[in-house]
């Protein structure tokens, strides 16, 4: 495949019903479906608009604190030995996570549509704080769906959201983790779709969105492949991010994907090991299927019921993923693997303790791969890690985990 | 021609609006199911909708979500859907059964196999809420290979344009969503209904029946005087999740159900006889 034929491969997706290969596409009830159609044409004609893209990029510098360093992590990478390691630092955005670069630009479709009220899904909590932060700057009214369960384990950041003036509703349907908050945010908006914007916080749900996050994230990447050039006057060898929906993974992946020579690793949550069946790892271990607006890998049993996952990170406790990662699967570009919750919790304390960053235990499980691949590289090899979160809001898990009370 | 076309036409013919009711399949118990459905024929139904269980029912209100939750808990998936038409139709040849669901345990089982299993049960219409026009090609192309009718909704939010782009697929008849939400909301707007009705009436001759939002009598009557027919879901699944939860026996749960579709049938006829 010559390069010229691979980038028109890439710039070709999705087409125009919304698809990445077979993936993607918009399997929602009727009564969204102009919603949508109106979202994506005012997406179309907005991201080409000079004006537009200056105010994105005014909130991306001025609110957000963009662009992020890309850190070289000395002491870790020499302590893990073989290639030298850079840390993209999202979790020094405001808010702490990549979340917010896609939900400044969400907010400004919003205001461009004249919504009053926006929602949003969310699994750790950290695309709820995103929201709910971008709706208090733009005084929109905010109701965040959270599963109960992560309600529980991600009690400062619900609090968070609460301070910042949005009304967090628990979710006590199905497994009461993400997916149920997904499903509880689409019911919402089917009720009030003449004056609410559905903020999607991944790369998932249905067309547009998927192309439109990804949009708005791949300034991560645009940004480190910059950075690298000019830091080492080359491109990296490989990048690794962690991967639920996988949007600060498409992120950094984009734009580097007409890169034939950088290796890319998704990284998904084992759980408890992947032969365990309590794992969140669709594309390791799920079938294509249909949910939450798309086709995509998914975790599911016999029958085409969705299955229940386990992660120790809740932001990565989803039964799906991003139609454009099952496209980038299926066409051998990304390669994605598993890391299992106490390899992510090992990770987490040796970053912590080498480096003094502490990342969010979704961040933790690209650390703990980036680990065993940089064993098999030599120092002069590169590894971009996408550090997509900062890991306060973990403190709680770790230390239960750990059998610490505080 | 279908089995639920001919059972409108035969309708129309007499005056009357069709009643659908629909129970989700394996609610409250696996084995109430197709005694329900014998019992909803003899109270006055026309077409029998039967809910497929699905792990995420994303379009439903929190009765029916539960009543999906209940049936999966006894263990019900789409095959034993399909295993309930068929015994249903040892005693039944004659009136239409509508299977309603979600896009993936029918994708799973494979558009194909699905539409010869569900043609050997005796299905006669399929309706998945998550599958637009523009993602049907697939598996209406299996549907209409063995005969079985695909059922469209059409929504408040639908422009004229894509109302067309709807009924050039649809067979069967054309479900109306009379709201903007999910099954079991309350704020029902008959005149609001009227009005859409007339809208898609440009653009097809089917049957329109509507659904969502429909309880007793009194809201099947206002909104059959502009309507084909009625569908019944969250009032009829709460009946009977109301008389298993106070320990109603089998023949009492079937009672409380019956009696309820027959009031709403009579709230109808009342129309028809006008």
């Amino acid at each position: 495949m010559t390069t010229e034929m691979t980038s028109r491969i890439f710039a070709s997706v999705p087409d125009a019903e919304g698809r990445f290969g077979v993936y993607g596409g918009k399997f929602v009830a009727e009564t969204l479906m102009s919603a949508l159609s109106e979202l994506e044409a005012l997406y179309r004609k907005l991201s080409q608009d000079a004006e537009f893209q200056r105010e994105l990029d005014e909130d991306l510098a001025h609110y957000v604190g963009r662009p992020s360093p890309l850190y070289e992590a000395r002491r870790w990478s020499d302590r893990v030995g073989g290639a030298r390691i850079y840390l993209k630092r999202e979790d020094l955005n405001h808010t702490g996570a990549h979340k917010v670069n896609n939900t400044v630009g969400q907010a400004l479709l919003a205001k461009h549509m004249g919504k009053r009220r926006v929602i949003a899904e969310t699994g750790a909590g950290q695309h709820g704080v995103a929201t709910a932060t971008i709706a208090a700057r733009l005084g929109l009214e905010c109701h965040v769906f959270m599963g109960e369960e992560d309600v529980r384990r991600q009690a400062l950041n619900v609090y968070r959201m609460k301070l910042l003036g949005a009304t967090v509703v628990p979710v006590t349907s199905g497994s009461r983790t993400l997916k149920d908050a997904m499903n509880e945010a689409m019911r919402d908006w089917v009720t009030n779709v003449d004056d609410t914007f559905y903020v999607i916080g991944t790369v998932a749900g249905p067309h547009p969105y998927p192309m439109l996050v990804r949009d708005f994230q791949c300034v991560i990447g645009r940004e480190a492949r910059a950075q690298s050039l000019a830091r080492t006057g080359r491109l990296p060898d490989a990048l690794v991010a962690c991967v639920g929906g996988g949007s600060n993974a498409i992120g950094l992946f984009h734009p580097f994907l007409e890169d034939e020579a950088v290796a890319m690793y998704g990284v998904e949550a084992g759980g408890h090991g992947v032969a365990s069946g309590e794992h969140a790892a669709p594309l390791s271990a799920g079938t294509p299927g249909i949910l939450h607006g798309n086709r995509t890998y998914l975790m599911q049993d016999e029958d085409g019921q969705i299955m229940h996952t386990h992660s120790v990170s809740a932001g990565l406790d989803y039964p799906g993923v991003g139609p454009e990662h099952s496209w980038l699967k299926d066409i051998g570009r990304v390669n994605y693997v598993t890391i299992n919750d106490d390899e992510a919790l090992r990770a987490f304390h040796d970053l912590t303790r080498t480096e003094g960053i502490m990342p969010a235990l979704e961040s933790a499980h690209a650390l703990a791969y980036a680990e065993k691949l940089a064993a098999t590289m030599t120092p002069e090899q590169h590894i971009i890690i996408n550090l997509s979160g900062r890991g306060d809001k973990d403190i709680h898990t770790v230390a239960d985990i750990d059998g610490t009370d505080f | 021609m279908s089995k639920i076309a001919g059972r409108f036409q035969q309708l129309a013919a007499q005056g009357r609006k069709a009643l659908i009711p629909y129970i989700v399949a394996g609610d409250p118990e696996m084995a109430l199911t197709v005694p329900l459905m014998h019992a909803l024929v003899a109270a006055g139904a026309d077409i029998i909708e039967l809910g497929v269980p699905f792990s995420d029912p994303m379009s439903e209100g929190p009765v029916i979500q539960k009543a999906h939750e209940r049936a999966l808990a006894n263990g019900a998936r789409l095959r034993d859907a399909l295993d309930m038409v068929q015994t249903f139709r040892e005693r039944d040849a004659d009136t239409p059964v509508l299977l309603m669901g979600y896009a993936n345990p029918v994708e799973h089982m494979g558009y194909g196999v699905f539409a010869d299993r569900a043609a050997e049960a005796g299905v006669d219409g399929l309706l998945t809420v998550d599958i637009p026009p523009e993602e049907v090609a697939g598996v209406n192309a299996e549907l209409h290979r063995v005969g079985m009718d695909n059922i469209f909704l059409v929504a408040p939010t639908t422009p004229s344009a894509r109302i067309k782009a709807i009924v050039d697929q649809a067979s069967g008849f054309i479900y109306y969503v009379a709201l903007k939400g999910v099954t079991g909301a309350g704020n029902l707007d008959a005149a609001d209904v009227a009005r859409h009705l007339a809208l898609i009436r440009e653009h097809t001759t089917l049957p329109l029946a509507v659904g969502f939002g429909i309880k007793d009598a009194a809201s099947a009557r206002l909104v059959g005087a502009s309507a084909d027919g009625v569908v019944v879901g969250s009032a009829l699944v709460a009946c009977v999740a109301r008389a298993a939860s106070e320990g109603v026996d089998h023949e009492g749960l079937v009672r409380a159900a019956s009696a309820l579709v027959a009031e709403i049938r009579a709230g109808l006829d009342s129309i028809a006889s006008r």
